[in-house]
């Protein structure tokens, strides 16, 4: 299996997990969208050096991932995947802030430390918790819902489209690596000159199959906007769950919760 | 069509110079070599690309830029490539998309998606994403989607390339019983001899033969000039089985 295999395989594993029956897969789509927002916008909305104040999310997204029935296996190896992003932006946050400012123990920690820790924390939070999203809502739905909440038509279409072709495009890149493998089979990987000729003709390629598929739009009657017909309903369940999660969320953000834990503990 | 003809921008010639009429409920075949323009008379056909030459009328229609709305509401067309057709989420919602545009309410957008769904066999795959189908069953919601928008003529290109038996045979008895216009494209000529009453013969952008399959599709010396050859069950089987 090449990485590009792998990758898609993954892709289709969270679109599968989007199929199971859980209670929160049968919430509705928006009420997920709402509340997964509110939850990103608590988690950027925490300062550099809060490391503590963020982690009572933990608790939410534990919930969420209960609820949803996804093997939890899965959510590791995604974040896993990523997390070199949240790595390479913090990484040199230790040399620019050296000042100590916890101690523990013996050991002292400088700012840096504090803030590279807190970014790779609050990436994996929003991480996760897009992933739940996605795994426990499906593209289509969250697209449908995105729409609903006032998106611009342009930009759902767009990300409709971009999921649908995501695995065509990844297709035709893995065929071009095996056919390119099976007539060069010492050299494992193409040479910078190959990689540029396969990159002209893979945008070629793409922009073909685009006009096609903008020729088999417009044959059904295409008008510049897709009209999802995924059915969406708000019911009390819905309600109740936007309610206790922006309610949880804000009292994470306007309550220092473990500080308030620690002084009852004291 | 009328002297149709057709050039591309980088000026070459696709059609020089298409005349036939087909009538309601007539099945016919397209056949031709590789870029002899059977493509390109079925995007004609549904107003892809407009005739440099010539006129083309679907109905009471001549297809244009102002009548196109009305044109693709009659023609239905099923590409060769059901990647280029299947664009959304699901089977359902590709299905769908049609009927949605034509702003059709949703109860009778269900029933329309269920019944072509139905009509292909392909009931079972609702929920499924598009793009983890099979061929066969790629091709078969390919097929659905143009069905759903209840078209009064069936145009389609290629549409047994990559099937298996089977599924090509189940595609042939269903093309039998579609009683609308059917116009189809195709380097299986056994397919359109099973399946099209009349055939079309192209070469090089022109219409080099027009009349009964049966008797088109057996005369060799047309098929060669055609650049093909006889159908597979007219050629003598070179395998004489054991007894």
């Amino acid at each position: 299996m090449t990485p590009i295999d792998r990758a898609i395989s993954h892709l289709h594993s969270l679109d599968a997990s989007a199929r199971l029956d859980s209670p929160l897969g049968r919430l509705d789509a928006r009420a997920k969208v709402l509340v997964t927002l509110g939850f990103l916008v608590t988690v950027a909305s925490f300062g550099r050096h809060q490391l503590l104040q963020p982690l009572p999310l933990v608790i939410l997204l534990s919930a969420g991932w209960a609820l949803s029935e996804i093997p939890v296996r899965s959510l590791g190896f995604r974040l896993a995947i990523a997390s070199p992003v949240a790595v390479l932006i913090g990484m040199w946050n230790p040399l620019f802030e050296p000042e100590p400012m916890l101690r523990l123990g013996s050991m002292v920690v400088s700012a840096g430390w504090v803030s590279f820790l807190s970014i790779l924390e609050r990436f994996l939070l929003g991480m996760a918790a897009v992933l739940l999203l996605i795994g426990s809502t499906g593209v289509d739905a969250v697209a449908a819902a995105l729409g609903r909440l006032g998106v611009p038509r342009v930009l759902v279409t767009q990300l409709l489209l971009l999921y649908r072709y995501v695995f065509v495009l990844a297709a035709e890149v893995e065929r071009m690596l095996r056919a390119h493998s099976l007539r060069a089979p010492n050299r494992p990987r193409p040479e910078l000159r190959t990689v540029r000729s396969m990159l002209g003709e893979l945008l070629l390629r793409s922009l073909a199959r685009a006009e096609r598929v903008h020729a088999a739009m417009l044959c059904r009657g295409f008008a510049g906007e897709l009209r999802a017909v995924t059915p969406l309903r708000l019911g009390l369940g819905d309600a109740l769950f936007v309610l206790a999660g922006l309610g949880f969320l804000a009292l994470v953000r306007l309550a220092d919760l473990p500080r308030a834990i620690g002084n009852l503990l004291r | 069509m009328r002297g149709v003809r057709f050039t591309f921008p980088d000026g070459s010639e696709a059609l020089r110079g298409v005349d036939f009429t087909i009538h309601h409920g007539e099945s016919v075949g397209l056949v031709g070599a590789n870029g002899a323009g059977k493509s390109s008379i079925l995007l004609h056909l549904a107003g892809v690309y407009l005739a440099s030459e010539g006129e083309v009328r679907v109905g009471d229609w001549p297809v244009s830029r102002s009548t196109l709305v009305e044109v693709r509401r009659r023609v239905g067309l099923v590409f060769q490539d059901p990647d280029d057709q299947l664009f959304m989420p699901t089977v359902f919602q590709d299905v769908a998309f049609g009927p949605a545009n034509q702003h059709l309410p949703p109860p009778e957008i269900e029933q329309r998606v269920g019944e072509a769904l139905a009509h292909v066999g392909a009931e079972h795959l609702g929920q499924r994403p598009s793009h983890r189908l099979s061929g066969g069953e790629r091709r078969a919601v390919a097929l659905a989607t143009v069905l759903a928008l209840h078209p009064d003529i069936l145009l389609l290109d290629e549409p047994s390339a990559g099937l298996d038996p089977m599924t090509r045979r189940r595609l042939i008895r269903w093309l039998g019983s579609f009683e609308h216009t059917r116009i189809v494209a195709s380097h299986d000529l056994d397919l359109v001899l099973d399946s099209c009453e009349r055939t079309l013969v192209l070469a090089a952008g022109r219409i080099i033969a027009d009349g009964p399959t049966w008797s088109l599709l057996t005369d060799a010396a047309l098929l060669e000039r055609a650049g093909l050859e006889l159908p597979l069950r007219l050629q003598g089987s070179p395998v004489t089985p054991h007894r």
